[in-house]
């Protein structure tokens, strides 16, 4: 393949000027030196934790506009496609009380009593188990747990075997049954894509915690979502969980969800 | 016993006729072509074309960036190991801090790092991967660079 | 010894044509489910395993059960089941070939298919039920290579075989544990967490398994005269209603348990399976009273002597068991697990032409392996005059 010089100045010409753009972009809020002509070098020192939680207010997240730009906030970043029916992908929604706390239905419970309750809408995502059940079913450790309590999917070398969605009590994981690219639109440059017959879930962003910025939902929730370390006793989620009343999501099941509903 | 079993099981092995003898040999000649087929086909071909030669084909470099993460050559030969070693350490550790000879720090990322000074997929990537006839997936999922699409 | 097959009836020859054709449409249609990926499979986020993975379940009880015959036949040395041990060896080699390649037709990246080995993960069931199935392969390939090969010398097994075989039938448990383990110990789905799945897995291994084998004896019978004798015939078919007798029983203890608690995520399952949700009627629920019935009809006429010792009426019995047990092993287990989904709502499932269709090609291939085996091992058995 040949490409004559003007074309390849033209090419040439468009990067450097996305990549000045990019540079720019993203120099107020990692602090790059401006100077920096090497290429892009390695930014600010991200975001640790002992172990990395979320606290959602329940009573602020009912807006169905705000929920709908949570979720989108994740999804278009994450280059997650809209795949309409059962073999959906989805990393954060919105369901009822009765399918996200099922093992909390005790027959009485849809009594009037608790109708307030179970009209709300909870915000569901990967919960980021203490002892997850899809990182020990999995058979080529394609999915485990990191250091900081967050459970990551390596992609690369996910088989599809699908063990993983099976394991997890939770139906945070999606598997493409498609091939994704088919189903987005506009593809954000700065994250991948997944490939046809691979396993995939929220991953508490850590692309973005490496570089020192917090999760997206937790960005465009406009403070109804808290993300913290648990680890630390004195974390504002630590704070927040001993001034309020929270729910688990099948607490029951000793998986240790990380992730806490106030309400 | 056993060493009568074996024993039978060689006579049994053993070629009675003649005739098998030649199909065993055929069969023998027939696989040994085919296996090498690939070498003398494209010795055939090239008699016909001319273009036996291969050439190192010419890749686009980028302009206004001289350094990468390593010397031309180690990337040249060996791009592909380093790859696998960010991925590691990227998706699996958690690190994304890479230190390179001069002391240099890089972000881990093949798509904001490697990609942005090498933002002509098709004059850097595919050229030599064409000619090479390799066809790695990362394109499946990692992002072209906007620099292609005009 | 394989030039055996090159020396066969016409009718071996359309037989393996026939099935070749099975095996080419199941081909095309695996070709297009590597085209358009599992989104061709009835599968959904919600149930997330299916079919595949229902086959693998049974299959891999049928390989298992080839520990019925081996355990009689060398550690009991009773003499009957002498002339089976070949036949069920390659059997069960069939079958545990069929459940790998259910495993490897479910995958959604199934070039990738080594990073079990190449990765291996002792904490997952999965990686176990690999090791066991290649472990499997191969010590009984080489057992039966062994054995055939005696058999066609005229002599007895050598002596070092006999721990050979203790250890080959340790792997026959140890595949069908690793098999129910797989389901058993997972925290959200109601219908596998109990300690009962991997015992039933067993049972129905044991009552499925050696019913297969009775009936294709019973077809070679027909076909051409091969008998194992009505001893053997007898002594198998005891196995089986007892192992049937604790199938069924097993099941019973998981519908009491669920029932007599009243712990709705236990009950819901199996009201779905037998009754459908809120009125709502699913296919699954004809075939779940289907094999309900099957079941109680056969092992109560298994119980009964007079009806068990009619060599008659026998295939007919051992016909429903099977047909009952590969539903309630491999249809139930599976929609069972995965209904209700995890949020405690139905989520429909039915195999689509093309898994349908997949599973069939595969089926074809255990057929065929079957097929090659046994001709090799009848041939054996015809030159040292067993029938």
């Amino acid at each position: 393949m040949k490409l004559s010089r003007r074309k390849f100045m033209k090419i040439a010409g468009v990067s450097a000027a996305g990549l000045t753009a990019a540079v720019t972009g993203v120099a107020p809020l990692t602090g790059i030196a401006a100077e920096e002509v090497k290429g892009p070098a390695y930014q600010a020192k991200g975001l640790t934790a002992k172990r990395w939680g979320m606290a959602m207010f329940v009573n602020r997240l009912q807006d169905p506009a705000l929920i709908k730009q949570i979720a989108e906030s994740c999804h278009k970043p994450h280059n997650v496609p809209n795949i309409p029916g059962d073999q959906e992908i989805k990393w954060i929604w919105a369901d009822s009380y009765a399918k996200s706390f099922p093992d909390s239905l005790a027959e009485t419970a849809k009594d009037h009593n608790f109708e307030d309750l179970m009209s709300k809408r909870f915000l569901l995502l990967c919960n980021h188990c203490e002892n997850p059940a899809c990182t020990k079913v999995c058979p080529t450790g394609a999915t485990f747990k990191r250091e900081d309590g967050i459970v990551v999917m390596d992609p690369h070398r996910c088989m599809g075997c699908r063990y993983c969605m099976v394991g997890c009590p939770y139906g945070a994981r999606s598997f493409n049954f498609h091939n994704p690219s088919d189903f987005l639109e506009d593809v954000n440059q700065r994250y991948p894509r997944r490939m046809r017959g691979v396993v995939e879930k929220c991953n508490f962003c850590t692309e973005r915690l490496a570089e020192g910025k917090l999760p997206y939902c937790v960005e465009a929730s406009d403070g109804a979502i808290v993300f913290g370390d648990l680890g630390d006793r004195d974390s504002e989620i630590s704070k927040l969980l001993r001034e309020n009343y929270s729910l688990l999501r099948k607490p029951s099941l000793g998986t240790g969800p990380n992730v806490y509903y106030i309400i | 016993m056993l060493k009568d079993l074996i024993k039978d099981f060689i006579d049994e092995m053993k070629p009675k006729l003649i005739n098998d003898r030649m199909f065993i040999m055929g069969g023998l000649g027939a696989f040994v072509v085919l296996f090498t087929s690939p070498f003398w086909l494209n010795f055939l071909f090239s008699l016909f074309t001319g273009d036996d030669v291969y050439e190192r084909p010419k890749i686009a470099l980028p302009t206004e960036y001289k350094e990468c993460v390593s010397t031309r050559d180690y990337m040249r030969a060996e791009h592909m190991q380093l790859l696998d070693t960010w991925r590691d350490m990227a998706v699996r550790e958690g690190k994304r801090e890479y230190v390179d000879a001069n002391g240099n720090k890089w972000d881990i990322n093949l798509q904001n790092t490697c990609m942005s000074c090498h933002a002509n997929k098709p004059d850097f990537c595919d050229t030599c991967h064409t000619s090479n006839s390799v066809d790695p997936y990362c394109w499946d999922c990692h992002v072209e660079p906007k620099g292609n699409q005009q | 010894m394989l030039d055996r097959l090159l020396k066969g009836s016409p009718l071996f020859y359309i037989w393996l044509v026939a099935i070749g054709g099975l095996i080419a449409i199941g081909g095309v249609a695996y070709i297009v489910q590597l085209i358009f990926g599992l989104s061709v499979t009835g599968l959904s986020r919600d149930v997330s395993w299916g079919l595949y993975i229902a086959q693998f379940n049974f299959f891999g009880g049928v390989a298992a059960s080839v520990a019925v015959v081996l355990i009689p036949a060398f550690l009991h040395n009773y003499k009957p089941f002498h002339k089976l041990v070949t036949l069920a060896i390659f059997m069960g080699i069939a079958a545990a070939s069929m459940a790998g390649l259910f495993i490897l037709v479910d995958l959604g990246q199934p070039q990738r298919m080594l990073n079990v080995m190449l990765h291996p993960s002792p904490n997952s069931m999965m990686f176990w039920d690999n090791v066991a199935i290649f472990g499997y392969m191969g010590l009984f390939m080489f057992v039966g290579w062994v054995l055939l090969e005696h058999e066609r010398a005229g002599m007895e097994p050598p002596c070092w075989m006999k721990p050979v075989i203790i250890l080959a039938v340790a792997c026959t448990l140890f595949f069908q544990i690793v098999e129910g383990l797989i389901l058993q110990g997972l925290p959200g789905r109601h219908y596998w967490l109990s300690a009962i799945v991997t015992p039933r897995f067993i049972a129905s291994a044991f009552s499925a398994g050696p019913s297969i084998l009775l009936l294709l004896c019973f077809l070679l019978k027909r076909l051409i005269g091969f008998d194992i004798g009505e001893a053997a015939t007898r002594t198998m078919s005891k196995i089986i209603t007892y192992a049937m007798a604790l199938n069924v029983f097993f099941y019973l203890m998981e519908v009491f348990t669920a029932f007599y608690s009243g712990t709705p995520g236990h009950m819901h399952p199996i009201a779905f399976l037998f009754t459908g949700h809120e009125g709502q009627i699913y296919w699954i629920n004809f075939w779940m009273w289907g094999a309900a019935a099957l079941a109680l009809f056969s092992l109560a006429l298994l119980l009964l002597p007079s009806t068990r010792n009619n060599m008659r009426l026998l295939p007919w019995i051992l016909m429903m068991l099977v047909g009952s047990a590969w539903i309630d092993k491999s249809l139930g287990m599976m929609i069972g697990g995965m209904t209700p989904n995890v949020f405690e709502t139905i989520t429909k499932y039915t195999p689509s032409l093309a898994e349908i269709l997949i599973c069939l090609g595969v089926l074809g291939i255990g057929i065929t392996t079957l097929t090659i085996f046994w001709k090799i091992v009848l041939d054996v058995k015809k030159q040292a005059g067993e029938y």
